[in-house]
């Protein structure tokens, strides 16, 4: 047996913890006291758009498609940013052996907008540099005919003396003639690269270069250098997008479903409180702290992990509570069966947790099979339901049996017998 | 009072007729694949002006591209409109919108998705195995959670006849939605496949919660002579309340969202509940009578 002071000490760091976690919970009370932490809102709540875009991969060799499908992401991934959206989302995500590119803008203002310049091929181009008389040198770029569009494939080599990481492009045969033109007439300048409008490289010509082979050796690490190829493959083989999907959820209508989501969830969880107190009396009592306890611990879980809280998500936590209390009526029913075959109170108590339990864990292990089968089997708006149902059975499991019984142990005295 | 061994043939029937009636609903009428499941485009506007109405909206969508073919235009309860595209093409939704807010003003866009068919039927074949895996899961943890009563009772049979309810819970919920397609056009989304999911999840609970009573009766009366009905009976009398309990909280909960819930949610959560009031009467009436009556012969 353990020890009264025990299971006090226990059950005020429970309490503590459940109302620390509520605070932690509550967003406005929070903000007071700590900047980080914040809710993450999904995009049916918080309003936004999301863009699902299909790569076509049919023309790039399977060596090349793991770097043209990060170039591709890291390109439009910057393009993105230049919206002013605050945390955008860009992200791959293969199925069924296709790869798609998703696009997830929170609070966007312009969708139309943000898709056409999505939906811009990424460009990569070639300048030549002059440097203007005065020693200031700003520099000059011209623009050539040498871009993106000419180039077959890069990869990462490394120097045959200096073992220092470069580029090899290989252009075709229309861009190996520009290319031989360009460097002839730049040998010992530098030749400037641009990608989406931007300088990323500036390495000097060193002879010309005929056969279309170009190396660039700037001074890449092996990280740089393998981000330039990406973006080399990215514009040099075009793997077009198309716009497979598209949600815009505007955020009045978010913020509507959020409201009647949260004071449903709040109503049904009192709902359930005054079940469990009107059919169980004193037990119920304790059932509905737990209850309680129940759902601050678990929203801060979510918080914690952080799991991106959607209207599913929230859905999929409202019917949690009403099952949390599942393992509580079990056990409650049990007691008042081995009440009745004369045990007292304490002991119909106990024996009422041990022999509920096989059923309590087998039907929530159940209930957990089908959350993990969902979160594999389907994409991200039903992944939030799947995966707060499961952390919520978890959570209940603890609640209803180790804070139940500890008040109960606490607050029911050994040696109380029921008539 | 409760006698669902001796009364067995009447639930079972009762069970039979639901589960047939939906199969023969669901096939005769047809479950309507929602835009998710088979592509397409699904808009929700509303006005700032109060006094359009459907039949004009219809008007100056046909009126802006009479080429684009047929668009769908329903009037919400909350004075929105649902309007149904063929197209995905964004540039077919700007010039719609800029069609509509020169015919009626203001416009704000509550909602458009748009899903290509590749998608759709991708998902499709993913909803199929989820359901399938799930019940094959649930049925052979079952079989294997009872692994160590298989007298008289062989476990796998537990796992069957598990099975056949959750099969049973399933089938009503999407012969009630065939229904509600037929009649008021509502369709079969990823949501509704997660609900049936869910519904199995829940359902399962209070079988398990039977069946723990029999497995432990079982044990207890091991070598008596008392007759299987009898015990099954006793089991299912003992666990009753419980069976009802756990469900009547649950409904609570769904009661509360059906009613003060989003609306976006309305037919996840009717789902859900048809699943869960069979599931309760599957569990009790109808998981009992089966290992019974399979055991017997």
């Amino acid at each position: 047996m353990v020890s009264k002071k025990r299971l006090v000490a226990v059950l005020i760091f429970l309490v503590a913890l459940s109302v620390g976690a509520a605070v932690f919970d509550y967003e406005p009370l929070w903000q007071k006291i700590s900047s980080g932490g914040q809710w993450k809102l999904g995009l049916d709540l918080a309003g936004g758009s999301l863009l699902t875009y299909e790569m076509d991969l049919s023309k790039v060799a399977p060596a090349d498609q793991n770097s043209v499908v990060t170039g591709l992401r890291d390109v439009i991934e910057k393009r993105v940013n230049l919206f002013g959206v605050s945390e955008p989302r860009v992200y791959n995500e293969t199925s069924g052996g296709k790869t798609r590119l998703v696009v997830e803008l929170a609070g966007i203002k312009d969708v139309n907008q943000a898709i056409k310049e999505i939906g811009a091929t990424p460009f990569l181009d070639f300048r030549e540099v002059t440097q203007t008389a005065d020693a200031t040198s700003t520099l000059k770029f011209i623009s050539t005919p040498l871009n993106g569009r000419y180039i077959t494939s890069a990869q990462l080599n490394f120097g045959s003396v200096t073992r220092e990481p470069q580029v090899d492009l290989q252009f075709n045969d229309e861009g190996a003639k520009i290319f031989a033109e360009l460097t002839e007439k730049n040998v010992g300048r530098p030749l400037a690269i641009f990608l989406d409008e931007q300088l990323i490289e500036m390495p000097t010509v060193r002879e010309k270069i005929t056969g279309g082979k170009a190396q660039i050796s700037g001074n890449f690490t092996i990280d740089s250098a393998k981000q330039l190829i990406e973006r080399f493959n990215a514009g040099a083989l075009p793997a077009p997008i198309t716009l497979i999907n598209q949600q815009t959820i505007s955020a009045d209508f978010g913020k509507e479903a959020f409201d009647k989501a949260v004071f449903a969830g709040f109503l049904g969880m009192l709902a359930v409180i005054l079940f469990m107190i009107i059919y169980y009396r004193q037990l119920g009592i304790f059932a509905a702290f737990a209850l309680v306890m129940y759902a601050a611990l678990t929203l801060a879980v979510f918080k914690i992990v952080p799991i991106t809280m959607t209207l599913s998500g929230i859905a999929g936590f409202i019917l949690s509570i009403g099952m949390a209390v599942d393992a509580n009526i079990l056990v409650f029913e049990r007691t008042k069966e081995e009440t009745k075959k004369g045990l007292s109170h304490y002991s119909a108590i106990e024996e009422g947790f041990r022999r509920a339990w096989t059923s309590i864990r087998d039907s929530n292990i159940s209930t957990m099979i089908t959350a993990a089968v969902l979160y594999y089997f389907t994409s991200s708006f039903v992944r939030g339901f799947a995966l707060t149902l499961f952390i919520g059975v978890l959570v209940s499991m603890f609640s209803a049996i180790t804070i139940t019984r500890t008040m109960l142990r606490i607050f029911i005295g050994r040696d109380e017998i029921k008539k | 009072m409760l006698d669902v061994i001796g009364k067995r043939k009447y639930f079972l029937g009762f069970s039979g007729l639901m589960v047939l009636a939906s199969w023969i609903l669901a096939v005769t009428l047809g479950l309507r694949p929602g835009i998710d499941l088979k592509g397409g485009t699904e808009w929700q506007i509303s006005f700032s002006k109060n006094d359009v109405t459907e039949s004009a909206v219809r008007t100056a969508l046909k009126n802006a591209m009479p080429e684009a073919g047929e668009t769908n235009v329903k009037r919400a309860g909350d004075g929105s409109f649902l309007i149904r595209l063929p197209g995905l093409d964004e540039e077919v939704h700007q010039k719609y919108a800029e069609a509509l807010k020169k015919d009626f003003g203001d416009l704000t866009e509550k909602n458009y998705s748009s899903i290509g068919p590749a998608i759709g039927s991708e998902l499709k074949n993913k909803a199929i195995w989820a359901v399938a895996l799930v019940l094959v899961g649930i049925s052979l943890f079952i079989a294997w959670a009872f692994r160590k009563v298989s007298e008289p009772v062989k476990s796998w049979k537990y796992g069957v006849v598990t099975l056949l309810t959750l099969v049973h819970d399933v089938s009503i919920p999407a012969g009630l939605l065939a229904v509600l397609g037929y009649w008021q056009g509502i369709e079969i989304d990823t949501n509704f496949i997660v609900a049936l999911l869910v519904v199995m999840g829940f359902s399962v609970h209070d079988t398990i919660v039977v069946f723990d009573r029999i497995r432990e009766n079982l044990t207890i009366n091991r070598g008596k002579k008392i007759e299987l009905g009898e015990i099954i009976n006793y089991s299912v009398k003992e666990t009753f309340a419980r069976s009802i309990n756990t469900t009547l909280t649950l409904i609570l909960v769904l009661l509360v969202l059906l009613v003060f819930g989003p609306p976006s949610l309305f037919y996840f959560i009717l789902t859900i509940l048809t699943g869960t009031i069979f599931g309760t009467y599957s569990s009790i009436f109808v998981a009992s009578p089966l290992l019974f009556l399979w055991q017997k012969r």
